[in-house]
């Protein structure tokens, strides 16, 4: 069950491996930036989180790690090989799809329809390890195991599976190519409560056992207090906070980071109104001109902050 | 209006829809109150029948749905209202979306979308119309009304829009607000926003909400009282600020336990084994929740428990008696790195508790007073 062989030859003092390095990052979408000048680096078996709201560039980043958008500048550095540049071979391709795979947050859009469970995980171990049929057969198993699906569920086509199961076949696939980071893009977020907690057991013992690094990007502060021990906050396209996830959520130092925190509902939360109306206060809360959805605004008490 | 009796009492109702031609219950006796100004919570995971309560009691239900039990509005029988009289309580009941752009014509502009009902169903000329939604909109702290009333939905962002959704709502002036996750899809400053919103337009239109949402947090910040859902079923109702601190049912208990929280993490979150089962997949004739209780006994399984009255609220748990005050989040904390909550610290306790009986018919205690100063709502009779 534990012998998904993720790192299959451990390095010397693994604690000290960098597995992605990102160096000044930025994306242009025509005149706007939508990364602007972003960097971080992630050990091995290190969870970091980025946190930000819509537009704030986090999903961005994600797909320029994973190859799904280029940078405009800026490096990316996996596994010791660069990567800010489109692979120019199949087989490099793969490589980069050995050192970093993405988990979306609606899994139904992102699995065929038409494949069963095993079938969608062996050709992932196929393309990628090669391995015989017994072989793939043996690890289609163990990778169902690890993601809590029974045989039943990993015959089943995604239609037959719940919401939470077929999140489970999302994470199995990734896997599957035995990356050395994984990369979970609000992959918890769509999910029931009582199912997401499961999720989230899943992938802090699937981390205990591999080895494999997570980058989690998540709107939600308690997610990403259950499992990142780093947090990067963005805004704008800009990483306004950086820090241990505790620190940066118990002693927020950026104002939007205080704002994001006050936010959360929780037993004796107030919403506060920012944002002014006809007859109605407008109560400060010592935040930064409110912006909630990261668009242009000059002036809050007439936009309300939104387009 | 009056202020006698509650605003929408709804009285056991069940909802069967057909589905490829079998019959399948979606609502199992469901019974909750709303008075005027009050706000409740009705929280629940997939397919528990949050949101098909709010379609009931806007008669939204899909053709072919077999009602059975009682919506009351302000003492008429929803049920059997016909033609103008739906369409004035329609007026008087309105109803907000998670996604608010499937609830707009993409092609006609915010200003034709907002005036309609005041238009044709009220007959109000249209200059007027145009001056109300303006000011409808600056109730929600959208201070240029005029340009937006111009634009088109694709022109607004979705915290806007939905606060544009809420502002049409209020035209009609109506007395109660059914908002079903509306702010479910925006980001969580919007989601403060647009609940500070709510929570004004509550306390000075004296609004009556019934609040949908899975945010087990966000309802008991926001609500006076909440229910929750299970399986087609109502399986606790009770003052948010007890919610988190004495639940009444362990399905509550738990959803509070299995979410991560924002101030610690913990070695393992308490995630409650199996998957949430929709009302026709549950066991009909035995808890519903029982197969997923790490609390389930033997009489759990024999007979489907009514919901009774405890405590001041309401609970449908086989062993609401032997479990109470066990299953707060004091003890879950606890509990979180221990592994079990250590049950049934006052079992039999209870057996000289007077007031619980089957469907909550027994006479009731005054509830302890509310530590808040808003409407307790009608805690005390009308739920059972």
């Amino acid at each position: 069950m534990s012998q998904v062989a993720l790192d299959p030859t451990p390095r010397a003092d693994p604690a000290e491996e960098q597995i992605l390095e990102v160096s000044s990052l930025v994306k242009r979408f025509g005149d706007l930036v939508a990364v602007d000048d972003v960097s971080f680096r992630l050990a091995r078996a290190r969870s970091m989180a980025i946190v930000g709201e819509s537009g704030s560039g986090k999903t961005t980043v994600a797909k320029m790690i994973v190859g799904l958008e280029r940078p405009t500048s800026g490096t990316i550095v996996a596994c010791g090989r660069d990567r800010s540049r489109p692979a120019r071979s199949t087989a490099l391709r793969r490589a980069r799809g050995r050192e970093a795979q993405i988990v979306f947050q609606d899994p139904y859009t992102s699995l065929d329809p038409r494949q069963t469970v095993e079938r969608t995980l062996d050709e992932v171990i196929r393309l990628h390890h090669q391995p015989d049929a017994a072989d793939r057969r043996e690890r289609v198993r163990t990778l169902t195991e690890l993601v809590g699906l029974d045989a039943r569920q990993a015959r089943a086509l995604p239609r037959d599976l719940s919401g939470g199961q077929r999140q489970r076949v999302a994470i199995a696939r990734a896997l599957a190519a035995e990356p050395r980071v994984l990369i979970l893009d609000e992959a918890v977020a769509a999910l029931d409560v009582s199912i997401q907690a499961q999720v989230l057991n899943l992938l802090a013992d699937i981390r205990e056992e591999t080895g494999v690094s997570y980058v989690l990007i998540s709107h939600d502060l308690a997610v990403v207090r259950q499992i990142s021990e780093d947090t990067i906050v963005m805004r704008e396209g800009k990483v306004v906070e950086r820090g241990p996830t505790a620190q940066v959520l118990d002693a927020p130092q950026d104002p939007y980071t205080r704002l994001l925190r006050e936010s959360v509902p929780r037993p004796g939360w107030r919403p506060v109104r920012r944002l002014s109306g006809a007859g109605t206060r407008t109560t400060g809360s010592g935040g930064p001109p409110p912006s909630p959805a990261g668009h242009a605004s000059t002036n809050p008490a007439t936009s309300g902050g939104d387009r | 209006m009056t202020n006698a009796g509650p605003l929408l009492e709804v009285d056991g109702l069940s909802v069967h829809l057909r589905v490829e031609g079998n019959e399948r219950p979606v609502l199992r006796d469901v019974s909750l109150s709303i008075s005027h100004g009050e706000a409740l919570g009705l929280v629940g995971e997939s397919g528990s029948g949050k949101s098909m309560t709010a379609r009931a009691i806007d008669r939204l239900l899909p053709d072919g749905a077999r009602v059975e039990g009682s919506i009351r509005f302000d003492g008429a029988e929803v049920g059997a209202l016909s033609g103008g009289d739906l369409r004035r309580y329609r007026l008087r009941v309105a109803m907000i979306f998670q996604d608010p752009r499937a609830h707009v014509n993409p092609v006609r502009r915010i200003g034709d979308f907002m005036t309609e009902v005041l238009r044709t169903s009220l007959r109000v000329p249209r200059r007027e119309a145009g001056r109300r939604a303006v000011e409808a909109l600056a109730e929600v702290g959208i201070a240029d009304g005029g340009r937006r009333l111009d634009q088109y939905p694709h022109e607004l962002s979705g915290g806007l829009l939905q606060r544009v959704m809420i502002a049409a709502a209020l035209l009609t002036e109506p007395d109660l607000l059914l908002a079903d996750e509306p702010t479910t899809a925006l980001d969580v400053t919007t989601q403060a926003e647009v609940m500070a919103i709510l929570d004004e337009l509550r306390s000075r239109l004296g609004l009556a909400l019934l609040f949908i949402t899975h945010n087990l947090e966000l309802a008991a910040a926001v609500c006076d009282r909440t229910a929750v859902m299970y399986a087609g079923q109502i399986v606790e109702v009770r003052l948010s600020s007890l919610l988190h601190a004495d639940p009444l049912h362990p399905y509550t208990a738990a959803l509070a336990a299995a979410r991560p929280d924002v101030d610690r993490s913990s070695a393992r979150l308490r995630a409650i084994p199996g998957r949430p089962l929709s009302s026709f997949e549950a066991p009909q004739n035995e808890c519903a929740f029982a197969p997923r209780c790490e609390y389930a006994r033997r009489p759990c399984t024999e007979a489907s428990p009514p919901i009774v009255r405890i405590d001041g609220g309401l609970s449908r748990c086989t062993r609401a008696m032997e479990l109470r005050g066990t299953l707060g989040v004091a003890g879950h904390t606890e509990a979180t790195s221990q592994g079990e909550v250590g049950p049934l610290g006052a079992a039999g306790g209870g057996a000289d508790e007077p007031t619980v009986g089957p469907g909550g018919q027994l006479g009731a205690p005054p509830p302890s007073a509310p530590p808040t100063g808003r409407p307790a709502g009608t805690l005390a009779r009308s739920e059972g």
